[in-house]
């Protein structure tokens, strides 16, 4: 089988997030990642990989963006991804990046297609079902346990207050959240050799429009400062959140 | 033109959710002058749906299909495309969990309509159409405006309320098309956790860390929880742990949640755990170290054992409890 992962290159999940003229994002200085949840989907690709040789014929790295994400794909690379490939264009909505991503696998044929469940940057949660459906296929998301026996996948996907077993035809759109695997895999020293070396694939941009316009960016107003109550008297406590939160 | 809403029941009852969403549609309808329709899969009694009215909904579509019975994507966007069509619908929303999540972008792509997610917010303006989202994890907010004809939209859970506004019960069915080339995914086995309250459908929830020291020392935080009527979180470390399932975890790369209470016990207050809490109405933090970051985000705080706190406030509220 061949696997695609859809990797987005986004801020650390630590950065102070600041605008310019509260229209733009300010990326002055900051570290950029891989999607917390698209590495996690390319850690259990490489771990079936790994364990499964024959299951996995192949696994590829995939982003929409401009040159600054190669570093991105790089790790993607020394994390264990055969090959990258980085589609050059800035893409003004989450339809923009489906509809790319579309354009370039409508020509391969890839079995099975990851993305991660949202972007943490703009927090979509689109692109996994965008793309599925401009492609028809079938698409599963909120999956917490991906596997391969045989040549058939075992998938579980969580629902509010339970979980589900599933079955799909192939080729599918898997979205991923957190469960599919503990932690990412980290680069070893090996594999951020032999990175180098692989390929990284830079594709022109079919044309095409968005749907939306982010027109503005805020920043939540500051909070009140934090009312302390003394430990030895907590019944306090509980008479604010009665009397003045009204929240008990 | 409509405003048409997809609720969702939970064996037969409709979540919490579901009410806010119809409640929130009300709000949008009036703007545009116009009507909520509800859409219902699945079966539910006459006595639940009527329910939809009371918040709101002028028209309820039900559907009953053996093929919907589990949710398949490719089938309830078919669907829905369909309704919205029959409805002539100019706004859809759905709610901003797992499966608003999972059909709301095929939706978009199947009628060339905008979608914006995690939504805190009735629109700005309708003409154009501009609305309010979080970013960042709720470090930010964004106004995002749709530039095509049909709108959709998920709402972020408890990011408006409940809203009553009685409407004539008006209940119709609907018989969609389907076809095997919808059919592609199964679900073969469903495994659903009873008896606890839903996280992301509680009002009040309290959360456990590693400052709760391990697993034996949930009692006191369960024994709040049922007295408040809460449900029960944790931080991520005490998930991965196994202190606790998998699925009380938030955070970031856990469950978003919005409470109108969060009660952190224990947590530090890390910027990836806020991500998850921090849009909570209110924010109680117990913990020994007065620099914690979590008394930042704080209404409430309390610098003190966590183990010796608690058992003090499950006595305060039972004094409440037996006053009121
Ligand atoms: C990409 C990424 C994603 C992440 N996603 C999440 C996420 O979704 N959710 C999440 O929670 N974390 C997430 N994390 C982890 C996060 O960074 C923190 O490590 C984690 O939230 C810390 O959990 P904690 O507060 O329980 O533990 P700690 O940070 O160890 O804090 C324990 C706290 O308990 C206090 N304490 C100790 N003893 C007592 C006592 N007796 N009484 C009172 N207080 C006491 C301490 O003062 C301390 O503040 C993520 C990290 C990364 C890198
Ligand atoms: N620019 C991009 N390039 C490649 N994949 C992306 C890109 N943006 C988003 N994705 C994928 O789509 C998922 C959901 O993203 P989003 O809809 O932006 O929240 C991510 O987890 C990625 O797997």
């Amino acid at each position: 089988m061949k696997i695609l992962v859809c990797i987005n290159n986004v801020p650390d999940t630590t950065t102070k997030i600041k605008f310019v003229n509260n229209t733009a994002f300010d990326s002055n200085g900051v570290q950029w990642i891989i999607n917390p949840w698209d590495e996690l989907a390319l850690t259990r690709a490489i771990e079936i990989k790994e364990a499964q040789p024959s299951e996995i014929e192949n696994i590829t790295v995939i982003n929409v963006g401009l040159a600054e994400a190669e570093a991105t794909i790089r790790k993607a690379l020394a994390i264990g991804a055969d090959n990258g490939i980085r589609i050059n264009y800035d893409a003004k909505d989450s339809f923009a990046v489906a509809y790319q991503l579309a354009e370039y696998i409508k020509k391969e044929n890839y079995d099975i297609i990851l993305c991660g469940i949202e972007s943490s940057d703009y927090n979509g949660a689109n692109v996994g079902g965008m793309l599925s459906e401009i492609l028809e296929f079938p698409s599963v998301s909120s999956i917490s346990h991906l596997d391969i026996k045989e040549g058939k996948l075992i998938l579980k996907r969580e629902i509010d207050g339970g979980q589900e077993t599933l079955s799909t035809q192939l080729p599918f759109v898997g979205i991923v959240q957190k469960g599919i695997t503990k932690e990412p895999k980290i680069p070893s020293m090996r594999g951020i050799m032999t990175a180098r070396t692989k390929q990284l694939l830079v594709i022109e941009a079919a044309s095409c429009e968005s749907l939306t316009d982010f027109i503005e960016f805020e920043l939540p107003k500051p909070k009140a400062a934090c009312k302390k109550i003394d430990p030895e008297n907590v019944r306090e406590l509980v008479q604010l959140l009665h009397n003045e939160a009204k929240v008990i | 033109m409509s405003v048409l809403i997809y609720t969702e029941n939970w064996d037969g009852k409709f979540k919490k959710l579901s009410f806010e969403l119809v409640s929130y549609a009300k709000e949008v309808a009036k703007k545009l002058n116009t009507t909520v329709t509800a859409l219902s899969i699945g079966n539910v009694e006459e006595t639940e749906l009527k329910k939809l009215s009371i918040y709101g909904a002028n028209k309820i579509i039900t559907v009953t299909n053996a093929n919907l019975s589990g949710l398949n994507n490719q089938a309830y966007t078919s669907v829905i495309a369909e309704i919205t069509v029959k409805e002539n619908a100019s706004v859809i929303a759905f709610a901003h969990n797992n499966t608003g999540k999972a059909i709301a972008p095929r939706l978009s792509v199947k009628l060339k309509a905008g979608l914006v997610t995690a939504v805190v917010a009735t629109p700005i303006t309708t003409e154009p159409f501009v609305i309010a989202k979080k970013v960042f994890t709720s470090k930010a907010y964004a106004k995002v405006s749709i530039k095509s004809s049909i709108k959709i939209l998920t709402l972020l859970q408890n990011a408006y309320g409940l809203n009553e506004s009685p409407e004539a019960f008006n209940l119709e069915t609907f018989e969609p098309i389907l076809n095997e080339s919808m059919l592609k995914t199964t679900v073969l086995d469903v495994n659903k956790i009873s008896g606890k309250i839903l996280l992301t459908d509680a009002d009040i929830v309290v959360s456990g860390g590693r400052g709760m020291k391990g697993p034996e020392n949930w009692g006191p935080i369960e024994e709040l929880a049922s007295l408040l009527g809460a449900g029960t979180a944790c931080s991520r470390p005490v998930s991965d742990e196994g202190w606790r399932s998998h699925d009380e975890h938030t955070g970031q790369t856990g469950k978003i949640i919005a409470p109108t209470l969060y009660i952190a016990c224990g947590i530090s207050g890390a910027i990836q755990h806020l991500g998850g809490v921090s849009s909570s109405k209110c924010i109680v933090a117990i913990n020994k170290d007065p620099d914690a970051p979590i008394f930042e985000a704080a209404d409430y705080g309390i610098v003190g054992d966590v183990l010796k706190v608690l058992p003090d406030m499950i006595t305060a509220v039972k004094e409440l409890k037996a006053l009121s």
